[in-house]
């Protein structure tokens, strides 16, 4: 296998993960808004009623810079990153 | 303007900037406190703010291809992302997302989490790809990867679309806030709007839109959220609102059950002024099943992912690497005022209907209120409207009626903010407004002039003539967009996401498809593009005219019936014609990975 297809095999891996990171949050724990908002979550608020208002958009961007970060490395690793003029 | 100078210095500039536009709140302030007028006041922001705005697109006139597409592509990483958010938050996340959380609570809130997790999709999925491309334009991707005429015409096809839906909507809502700001009727209001719309775009193209928009966000941000945090401050409830309203939020929820929600009948609100509501659902309770919830927010992420105005944001900055770190900030800025939103909300409904604080209004007699001077001036505007449906004298819950632009508008009025608080927000709204129309009105000027005009009617056409092109457009397209907006045919909030579930409907896959599916080619993209567009629209039509859907998909969503459709065509068609050329597939694998010279270059 070449450079490229590890490097993209490996890229293809940390899409997958960040997706299912963002399944959870966008989509997963929606499934069960209406059994989680009966807890009470962070800083008082309903679960459920503060991932809409917070958790759940914070917890994108973290994401974000996570997989740009994650990225760069796996650039690194195969010597794909860009030259710092470009 | 020294280009190299000008870029190092930006931090610089934009802290002047800042500091002189917190100056000017306080200079009007203090006009306010020695007697200026609300008018005066309202004419002061907006007028400051739009003047500010033309002088920067003046300053970045220019006449390269380059810089007029896509500002030269040396935007850096944090600008670009507040320059995307203020792309992005349109007059309706600004004047009418928290008017929506207040009156529909959960069930709207997926719009919350839908226009933040497509951000998700845009950094894994597109941006940095499409950035490595080299592309001016979004059909200009597709007609380069797949290759042909007919594939770039059915691209710019879709997104003409998608952003007309969008843009009349946000010339309609800069109308509506200069006619309010500077008290003249909507019809001219509107093509005020749209001259200051065109100031910022006509003639820097791409680089006088960036940095207005920079501008833009700087305003809007403060608009939003210094009201947020002083009417939190004020009633007591918290110096850091988002962190600290639990209590308010759970005592909401006590109100609503000791007032409880009476339904009015239909006769009563047919005396209710159109377009007003009132609280009829729980404000923290889980109020609409799953599928509702994930659907809406399902179809606005992959909307997201598809805006070919967002989508052209980041063909602005300089690497790939700082394509994907751009989409962290842009959603960064974002998030600072939608989670803002529900906090405003759940002040705006507090203040209004605790009994036990003084700006309570249930409870008390219909003469007291009608007595008060911020309800006069609402009702007036028609944004308010109480009666006594049960005949007893006093305010209930189910007799008080508000529109959804109130929350935003006249919240700081209620709490008992001084004017100069409505002031900016009204500039902080036209700043929204405008800062998307832009991006909208550039897009589809772009399309058209790059990828009809050049690519495919003349190829030869030198960089003036092109760029004479793409202005004479941009204000045939603005003046189009202003027209249809001055007729008032849909309200804001609706075209706006009609437009996200017509981007989906025909772009996500055929993107998506071209990056990640390298077996993907001509005639599967342009079956995805036409097939799902068509197959959205007719879903709609079928919806409006009375038909009942299938599976829960509404008129709000439709764009899930049409990307499975545009997905399924795309990879019947390609599966059962040829796979791409060798030159394509080599495209293909150079686009995934960052080093190395973009594949289009200069154009």
């Amino acid at each position: 296998m070449s450079n490229q297809e590890k490097h993209w095999e490996k890229s293809r891996g940390l899409l997958m993960i960040t997706l299912a990171i963002w399944f959870v949050f966008s989509i997963g724990i929606f499934l069960f808004g209406a059994e989680m908002n009966e807890v009470t979550g962070p800083f008082g608020y309903p679960w459920t009623y503060w991932f809409t208002c917070q958790g759940s958009l914070g917890a994108f961007v973290i994401l974000i810079f996570w997989f740009a970060n994650r990225q760069e490395k796996i650039d690194e690793e195969f010597g794909f990153s860009e030259r710092e003029d470009g | 303007m020294k280009k190299g100078n000008f870029i190092d210095n930006l931090p610089k500039i934009y802290g002047i900037y800042t500091g002189g536009f917190i100056g000017f709140i306080i200079i009007m302030a203090i006009a306010e406190q020695m007697g200026m007028t609300a008018k005066a006041i309202g004419i002061g922001f907006v007028a400051f703010t739009v003047f500010i705005y033309a002088l920067i697109g003046y300053l970045s006139r220019t006449a390269q291809a380059d810089a007029y597409y896509v500002a030269g592509r040396q935007v850096p990483t944090v600008f670009n992302g507040m320059a995307t958010a203020a792309d992005w938050m349109s007059g309706a996340s600004f004047v009418a997302m928290a008017g929506g959380i207040y009156f529909k609570g959960y069930g709207y809130m997926a719009l919350l989490v839908g226009w933040t997790g497509g951000y998700v999709l845009v950094a894994s999925l597109l941006a940095p790809y499409l950035r490595k491309f080299g592309c001016y334009t979004v059909p200009d991707f597709i007609g380069t990867r797949y290759g042909g005429n007919l594939a770039r015409f059915s691209a710019v096809v879709v997104l003409t679309v998608a952003s007309f839906t969008y843009v009349t909507a946000q010339i309609n809502a800069t109308g509506t806030i200069a006619s309010v700001a500077l008290d003249i009727p909507f019809q001219y209001a509107v093509y005020i709007g749209l001259i200051s719309i065109l100031l910022c775009s006509m003639l820097g193209g791409m680089r006088g839109v960036t940095w207005t928009q920079v501008a833009q966000y700087i305003v809007l941000i403060i608009a939003y959220l210094l009201p947020v945090f002083w009417i939190s401050n004020k009633m007591g409830a918290g110096f850091f609102p988002h962190f600290m309203l639990a209590d308010e939020v759970a005592r909401i929820g006590e109100l609503e059950s000791q007032f409880g929600f009476v339904k009015n009948s239909a006769a009563d609100l047919a005396t209710v002024p159109k377009g007003l509501a009132g609280i009829t659902k729980a404000h923290s309770a889980v109020n609409a099943t799953p599928w509702a919830f994930i659907s809406l927010a399902l179809a606005m992420m992959m909307g997201t992912a598809s805006l070919p105005h967002v989508m052209m944001r980041y063909f602005t900055t300089p690497s790939v690497k700082a394509a994907r770190k751009s989409v962290g900030w842009s959603l960064f800025f974002i998030f600072l005022l939608y989670s803002s939103a529900p906090m405003l909300a759940t002040l705006s409904k507090l203040s209004l209907i605790d009994p036990t604080l003084s700006t309570g209004i249930i409870g008390k007699s219909i003469a007291e209120v009608q007595a008060i001077d911020w309800y006069q001036n609402w009702n007036q505007a028609n944004l308010m409207f109480i009666s006594d449906f049960n005949g007893n004298g006093t305010v209930e819950l189910n007799e008080f009626f508000m529109g959804g632009k109130a929350v935003v508008l006249a919240t700081p009025e209620i709490a008992g903010l001084p004017y100069v608080i409505s002031g900016l927000v009204a500039a902080g709204g036209m700043a929204a407004a405008m800062s998307t129309a832009d991006g909208l009105i550039l897009a589809i000027a772009n399309a058209i002039s790059h990828d009809v005009y050049y690519k495919i009617i003349d190829p030869k056409a030198e960089t003036a003539k092109r760029l004479v092109v793409a202005r004479v457009l941009l204000v045939v397209i603005g003046f189009a967009g202003a027209t249809i907006a001055a007729m008032e045919i849909q309200g804001i909030l609706g075209s706006v996401i009609w437009a996200f579930d017509f981007a989906m409907s025909g772009l996500f896959f055929p993107l998506v498809l071209g990056v990640w599916w390298k077996r993907a080619n001509r005639q599967g993209a342009i079956a995805g593009m036409l097939g799902g567009l068509a197959a959205g629209t007719w879903y709609l039509v079928w919806v409006r005219t009375g038909g009942s859907g299938f599976l829960g998909i509404t008129q709000l969503t439709f764009g899930i019936f049409g990307s499975a459709v545009s997905l399924i065509a795309m990879v019947v068609v390609s599966l059962m014609t040829q796979e791409p050329d060798k030159a394509t597939q080599k495209m293909v694998d150079e686009v995934r990975v960052p080093s190395g010279k973009t594949i289009l270059g200069k154009q």
